[in-house]
């Protein structure tokens, strides 16, 4: 490959480089994923990772933070875990590998490395824009993961979580899955490091939702920390489809979390969650893209954070709706609870709109925990450690709550507590 | 069992003197009311009993039980069994009712170096204080008076009294906000847990509650000072004449 660079690359980037040419070889792929993956790394290359000088990385100069790339190092074998909510259905992708064993009654499930073998996962090798340096090294390096396809009506009784397990080294999933029309069906999608060893992680999802799915999608990232995780999930939403997203970020030393999400069916419904719990010295990422496409949707945006230490979180929101797309409702808001002086967090919602017609809000805030709960809470008698405590995890768990689903609300605020808990 | 000595308190935030050398005796078993005009200081001396941080003690003691408590946080006070029940109790979203209070009853229990309640005997004793009350179920899976109406607050005030057994109750403007049937079941609450050992503060503005919880010493608070003391006749004096006269005398 061609080794001439038009600038001069960081270490980071000189790695990532490097790192495609040793695995070039062996990276599954027929030739139209070859040529698609060469191409993706030559853009990236000459790119650069993305500084702040760009906008959609103001607040995450991704050149500056990823100092290093750890080696794709073999591991050995890594074993499941329990799921998260009981009686789920585990795929596992164990550093980066996915089960060829792997079924679920009901869902048709092909491994992602035999659609980049065959060919037919190179069309969705893409960057979305010039600036999508996630959908560049995820495309260059990715491995396997799961493709799957959810059949029309088809309505699953237990969650599938999508369980990436890993250790140190390298890993790049993709996931991309197919809701039919009128499915109903729960995923959660699992990132978590096994052992304290700096990881490279990548993962996209690429989800589609047919006229009138009901889905709910979790994406729990408890990485260690020293890792690098970037996430991206993109998403359709058809006629009267809706979607809970909820994102929980748990872990990570360098954390973007990408949602780029089109409605384009009249109809559709959007309910977005977050929960961005941030300690030690991380920086965690947030960034949302929605367009509101075509007339009659709605949406809602909540994001909670809570920064301990020296973290730093951002929350970038961008809602577009499209000219035509009237009667578009959409609120965000993205409410911070910083309990330290070391720490910080940026929010930048943005509102693009072009249609006349529409009911479209957006609202940040940033405090302290309020002082007059804190003394009600005491003066019963708790003390103020676990007062403190109660009252930030109420702050994430009211949002938690609204996913309504029993025993996922009950494990995640098991997640939120088990992480206040040692952090706070 | 409370002895406040010649109390002087500001807010800590602008220094505003509220309370002015203010001198006070409650002898365990008694029911004390404290009356006042608006503004005489009423709820700080409630908040300061307790340890609410927005204020200074300046001057003078308060002792519980022969010991000052002025070092003590609000939570150590609580699990020495000082109990406020809140003018206007705190909507707190997100902390489950159920899980406060069990949190709250085992944190005293550990302060005080009991055993912590088993999930059945908590549950009962959560079961049987409320049916007494009137409370339903349903507003106990609630978040924490998060979506209770004026008086199912106050309810609650009483529940977590009668299930945390304090040894000093006060009670800031219990009836405020209530109706006539609904300050009849909060003062029986209040009556029942009436006890040689335990003593209660009624903080009130009106008469009206005192026919229902019945005071054996009241006192007129004023400008940050009790200006006169008396039993429940001067109660009734107030409510006939109003303030005026007694906070003339003492001018």
């Amino acid at each position: 490959m061609n080794m001439q660079t038009t600038s001069r690359l960081t270490a980071a980037e000189t790695a990532l480089v490097e790192a495609f040419g040793a695995q070039i070889g062996e990276l599954p792929g027929n030739g139209a994923v070859i040529g698609t993956r060469d191409r993706l790394l030559d853009e990236l290359k000459k790119a650069g990772l993305p500084t702040r000088r760009i906008e959609a990385w103001h607040y995450t100069d991704l050149k500056n933070l990823m100092r290093s790339v750890p080696d794709a190092a073999q591991v050995s074998a890594i074993d499941p875990i329990a799921p998260l909510v009981e009686g789920s259905k585990v795929l596992s992708i164990l550093q980066g590998e996915a089960d060829a064993k792997a079924a679920v009654d009901g869902v048709e499930i092909e491994l992602f490395k035999d659609r980049l073998a065959d060919g037919s996962a190179a069309a969705g090798l893409t960057a979305l824009d010039k600036d999508d340096a996630i959908g560049r090294i995820n495309g260059s390096f990715v491995r396997d993961g799961y493709a799957l396809t959810v059949p029309a009506d088809t309505e699953l009784d237990a969650p599938i979580e999508l369980q990436a397990l890993h250790a140190a080294g390298q890993v790049h999933t993709r996931f991309p899955v197919s809701f039919g029309a009128a499915s109903k069906a729960t995923i959660i999608e699992r990132h978590r490091s096994v052992t304290e060893g700096a990881a490279l992680v990548s993962s996209i999802s690429d989800i589609t939702l047919e006229d009138g799915a009901d889905i709910t999608w979790i994406i729990l990232q408890q990485q260690a920390a020293e890792d690098t995780h970037l996430g991206q999930i993109r998403v359709k939403l058809g006629t009267k489809a809706k979607l809970r997203l909820f994102v929980i970020n748990a872990g990570g030393k360098l954390v973007r979390q990408e949602l780029r999400i089109d409605v384009v069916g009249e109809g559709a419904e959007l309910m977005l969650r977050g929960v961005n719990l941030l300690g030690a010295e991380s920086h965690t990422d947030v960034t949302l893209v929605l367009g509101h496409n075509v007339p009659h949707t709605n949406s809602t945006e909540i994001i909670r954070n809570v920064v301990f230490d020296r973290a730093n979180g951002v929350f970038q929101g961008m809602i577009r709706v499209a000219p035509d797309a009237q009667k578009t409702d959409a609120k965000m808001s993205c409410n911070t609870l910083l309990l330290t002086d070391d720490g910080g967090f940026s929010a930048k919602p943005e509102l693009e709109i072009f249609a006349d017609d529409v009911v479209c809000g957006h609202g940040a805030t940033v405090a302290d925990i309020e002082s007059s709960h804190l003394f009600y809470l005491m003066a019963r008698g708790v003390p103020e450690k676990k007062a403190r405590a109660m009252l930030v995890n109420a702050f994430v768990a009211e949002i938690v709550e609204e996913l309504e689903e029993e025993k996922l609300v009950e494990a995640l605020e098991g997640v939120i507590s088990a992480w206040l808990e040692k952090h706070a | 069992m409370l002895e406040i000595k010649n109390l002087h308190a500001r807010i800590a935030e602008d220094g505003t003197e509220i309370i002015r050398g203010l001198n006070l005796t409650v002898k365990a078993g008694e029911i004390a009311a404290i009356m006042g005009p608006n503004g005489s200081g009423k709820s700080t001396l409630s908040y300061i009993l307790s340890g609410r941080q927005d204020y200074e003690v300046t001057e003078g003691d308060i002792l519980y039980n022969g010991e000052s408590i002025l070092e003590l946080d609000p939570a150590e006070r609580a699990s020495k069994g000082i109990f406020l029940a809140f003018q206007y109790p705190l909507e707190i979203p997100g902390v489950a009712t159920m899980q406060f209070l069990k949190v709250a009853m085992n944190e005293q229990r550990k302060a005080r170096g009991e055993a912590e309640l088993t999930t059945p005997d908590f549950m009962r004793r959560v079961k049987d204080a409320a049916e007494k009350l009137k409370i339903d179920q349903a507003m106990l899976r609630r978040p924490l008076n998060v979506g209770f109406s004026g008086g199912e607050k106050k309810r609650a005030e009483i529940l977590q009294m009668a299930l945390l057994e304090p040894k000093l109750c006060i009670l800031d403007e219990t009836d405020s906000g209530l109706d006539i049937d609904a300050l009849k079941i909060v003062a029986d609450g209040v009556n029942a847990l009436k006890s040689p050992d335990r003593a209660t503060i009624v903080i009130t503005h009106y008469q009206r509650l005192l026919d229902y919880i019945v005071p054996d010493t009241v006192h007129v608070l004023y400008k940050g000072q009790i200006i006169r003391s008396g039993d429940k006749a001067l109660a009734l004096e107030l409510e006939e004449n109003g303030y005026a006269d007694i906070i003339g005398e003492a001018a």
